[in-house]
């Protein structure tokens, strides 16, 4: 048997990857150098229990790059990663995206066995964090990070370091949930004997029971329920009534009531109601804030930027500081594919710079020296030096992508269903009370505070208010069971509404990986390897294809890079004109079978071979689109003509079919449907369609790798899950019919508990009932409803 | 009837006892994390030192 026949078959020890190229070591097959290295260390150190508690744990390592960890060091930098520091002991968190599985929380719990310098290290595996105390005297922060990076878990360090807010405020809320929840219970148990009647002979007890209620409710409404409170008067200073506003009044009149009843010893109050009606409330705000952290998307736009930057110092070395102490004049050095801090001067040559994030517009712009460059563009080819022009700050980087490039402009066309609803409610509610009122005054004086008091008490939309949290919640569940991962609840709201669906072709509907790449033409080592560098600046999917199927890359200095759209790539390298592109681009003018896409490689103007890449379309695309029928309005795709033919087949005859599409001609094309009265959805891979993905009503990225994000996009969709796309835009549709029916269940109960209290005859028993059955019937129905739609819609489609 | 007040006010003790714990652990970071514990008393206190390659060689035609 021949070595090649396992070979074929062979994944790697360490990731579990298919290995092209085997790197063996003590027998076993690694897929690269990176992987085989982590296996060294951890073998080394004895620690290869790693691959006993689950099988190929690891994930692909690329070998570890001089991208050190070093400006770490700075104790500028150190400082705001460190979360305590001491000469002698130091404690600091790192995010660690690639945590996953058992095997990742044994090995960095054990990391203090691969150096003596840390001390103890804790993961939380929720939120893929882990806690490293380490002797700053026998290891830097620096070291410790580069510690995990060497092992396959790179940490990752931007600026969000710095907020650590954020699960402080989820906290507190589960402490309100806790505290209705206790007083609730109690305040129940101490007016059983109310409900069933007994006790009327000793009213000691019962004067006794009704004053600890009183006692237990306090802290609801003075801490469970501030929020509403303070929601109520915000609402009011910004004269916009909410749902927050009945809300709060519904809560005070039944405190109040409450209160007075039981100090006049008038009857029991309604604090059972009331602890109720504030426990379900916060049991819907908890749903939802655990909804949106489960799908909280993985990649923040603020961890794009960079922490720390180079910038030469008076004795002329180049040294790491934090970005928030340039000031004016500093000079800076930025490398391929890295962001620009601040707004600056180019210093030297000329460079291209990529503003797709901040702009949409994939074409990089080309800057001269001397001219400006702007906060949140990404250098493409050679290092350059910056000359700063602005201090900046955090909030102006993040202005940056909240500016209205990346804005939904026409995001105040979709109002809330759920304030509408309020509004009409609130004003409802009022004309409902003062009408009584009149009626009361007129007949029976003396009740009419009762009764008004009464109306406001139930119709507080607690049921409302559960609504949407719990109906959107359960979709965005849904759907991201089936990976599709939608930006917050507003983007069910639109994409219910979605009557024209755009397709690009790359990535989207054909795969975006692993294509069948063949090399045709004799290219030596060498000029691969510089071709692999030189398409690594590219994000035209092709050139990704090509980038990913060569596996060296060389570094040598790039002059003159351009990128032309719709052509190709161009750049110097060592005194020779590299071109990569299409046929008519580097000249090539043979016949050659139409299925597959190809690039060419010119070196000075020589062909000296192509790459042939057939992509696969996506399995069951085509019956998906036969779903979409006439809301599938376009294919768009960067590619040429002679794609059309393959794709006609998949595609209605109604579809138009566009090639040869710059990133701007999409953008244009979605502008003019949506100038046509439609609602756009716009499906693609978000590298060369940022600006349509964005100009869309609701842009889905499609990836197979989750770990991207675009900020433009509204959603992220798994690229095996695309043949469900249809049936998801149709639960959608479903979840606002659902979210209708949930108000109308809502409504319902309301009138039924309104006629109650209009009539004055809402006493605390029929109160106790009626409230908390129309909240849990709101609450099951909706999460039922959206479960049993999804069910169906996704019966039988693969 | 007044038994009824004593056993209620040690009964809303005890209650109030346990809100006062279950605070405490909330604060404390207990439920922050609740899946990393279950796993990590599962591991050997001691990593595995003298598992050499002889030894695990040896064990595995056994099997």
């Amino acid at each position: 048997m021949t070595r090649t026949d396992v070979v074929a078959e062979t994944t790697c020890f360490h990731c579990g990857a298919a290995c092209e190229e085997i790197h063996w070591r003590d027998d076993k097959p690694f897929c690269c150098k990176g992987c085989e290295t982590v296996y060294e260390i951890l073998d080394s150190n004895n620690l290869c229990e790693y691959y006993d508690l689950n099988s190929t744990p690891g994930t692909k390592t690329p070998a570890i790059t001089d991208t050190s960890y070093g400006y770490l060091d700075e104790p500028e930098i150190s400082a705001k990663v460190l979360t305590f520091n001491s000469p002698s002991f130091a404690s600091a968190d790192f995010f660690i995206p690639s945590v996953h599985c058992v095997s990742c929380i044994w090995l960095l719990e054990n990391l203090s066995k691969l150096n003596r310098g840390v001390v103890d290290s804790k993961v939380n595996f929720a939120k893929k964090t882990v806690h490293v105390d380490f002797n700053p005297a026998v290891i830097s922060l620096g070291t410790v990070a580069g510690l995990l990076a060497s092992v396959g878990y790179a940490p990752r360090i931007t600026l969000e370091q710095e907020k650590k807010v954020k699960p402080r405020t989820d906290r507190s809320l589960v402490l309100k949930l806790a505290i209705a929840g206790f007083a609730f219970g109690n305040v129940m148990l101490f007016s059983f004997p109310e409900y069933l009647g007994i006790d009327q002979a000793d009213h000691t007890l019962t004067r006794i029971f009704a004053w600890l209620n009183v006692a237990l409710s306090v802290p609801v409404l003075f801490y469970s329920g501030i929020d509403y409170l303070r929601a109520a008067v915000r609402s009011f200073q910004q004269k916009q009534i909410n749902i927050d506003v009945p809300i709060a009044a519904g809560l005070l009149a039944l405190f109040f009531r409450s209160a007075y009843d039981i100090a006049t010893a008038t009857g029991p109050g309604y604090l059972d109601s009331f602890t109720g009606l504030v426990f379900f409330l916060l049991i819907g705000r908890w749903f939802q804030s655990k909804t949106y952290e489960s799908l909280a998307f993985d990649r923040d736009y603020t961890s794009y930027f960079p922490l720390a930057v180079h910038r030469l110092d008076s004795d002329g070395e180049w040294k790491p500081v934090v970005i928030y102490h340039l000031v004016k004049g500093d000079t800076i050095r930025i490398r391929n594919l890295e962001l620009v801090p601040t707004d600056s001067i180019l210093l030297d040559g000329s460079a291209y710079i990529d503003y797709s994030f901040v702009t949409g517009e994939a074409k990089p712009v080309k800057a001269k020296s001397g001219d400006k460059v702007f906060a949140g563009g990404r250098l493409i080819g050679t290092a350059v030096s910056l000359g700063v022009e602005k201090s900046t700050s955090q909030s102006q980087l993040t202005s940056l992508w909240n500016s209205d490039a990346f804005k939904k402009v026409n995001e105040s066309k979709y109002k809330k269903i759920i304030d509408r609803a309020a509004r009409n409610f609130t004003w409802v509610v009022l004309g409902i009370a003062a009408v009584t009122a009149v009626y009361w005054y007129v007949t029976e004086p003396a009740s009419m505070w009762l009764v008004i008091t009464s109306v406001l008490m139930v119709a507080c939309p607690c049921a409302l208010a559960l609504a949407a949290p719990f109906t959107m919640g359960s979709v965005l569940r849904e759907l991201g069971k089936r990976q599709l991962y939608l930006k917050n609840a507003d983007v069910v709201e639109r994409m219910g509404t979605i009557d024209a669906v755009v397709f690009d072709k790359t990535g989207t509907v054909t795969h975006g990986q692993d294509p069948d790449v063949d090399l045709i033409g004799e290219l030596d080592e060498a000029e691969l390897a510089k071709i692999k560098l030189l398409t690594g600046f590219s994000t035209h999917p092709l050139s990704r294809f090509v980038h990913d199927y060569i596996r060296k890359a060389a570094s040598v200095p790039v002059d003159d890079f351009r990128e032309l759209p719709g052509k190709g790539i161009q750049a110097h390298l060592q005194g020779k004109v590299y071109k990569i592109g299409s046929a008519a681009f580097t000249g090539f003018h043979e016949k050659l079978d139409q299925s597959a896409s190809y690039v060419f490689v010119s070196i000075d103007d020589e062909i000296k071979g192509y790459f042939m890449i057939r992509t696969m379309v996506r399995r069951n695309i085509s019956a998906m689109i036969q779903r979409l029928g006439n809301k599938c309005k376009a294919l768009l795709s960067g590619d040429h003509e002679t794609e059309k033919q393959p794709m006609s087949h998949i595609f209605n005859e109604s579809t138009t079919l566009l090639f040869n599409q710059s990133p701007h001609d999409k953008l244009a094309y979605i502008h003019e449907l949506q100038a046509k009265g439609n609602t756009v959805m716009m499906v693609g891979d978000g590298l060369n369609d940022a600006g349509a993905l964005k100009q869309a009503d609701v842009g889905i990225a499609v990836t197979d790798d989750t770990g991207v994000f675009t900020p433009a996009c509204d959603g992220i969709l798994h690229g095996s899950e695309i043949s469900k796309l249809d049936k998801m835009l149709e639960l959608t549709r479903a979840s606002a019919t659902i979210l209708k029916s949930g108000f109308a269940i809502s409504f319902f109960y309301n009138a039924i508990a309104l006629s109650f209290a209009v009539s004055g005859h809402l006493t605390p028993l029929v109160a106790a009932i009626l409230m908390p059955i129309s909240s849990i019937s709101v609450v099951s129905f909706s999460t039922l409803a959206v479960k049993l739609v999804a069910k169906r819609k996704f019966k039988n489609i693969t | 009837m007044s038994i009824i007040a004593l056993l209620i006010s040690i009964s809303l003790t005890i209650a109030v006892i346990f809100l006062g714990v279950f605070l405490w652990s909330m604060k404390s970071g207990q439920y922050d994390d609740t899946y990393t514990p279950s796993v990590r008393m599962l591991f050997d206190s001691e990593v595995k030192r003298g598992v050499d390659k002889e030894t695990s060689a040896k064990q595995e035609p056994k099997k």
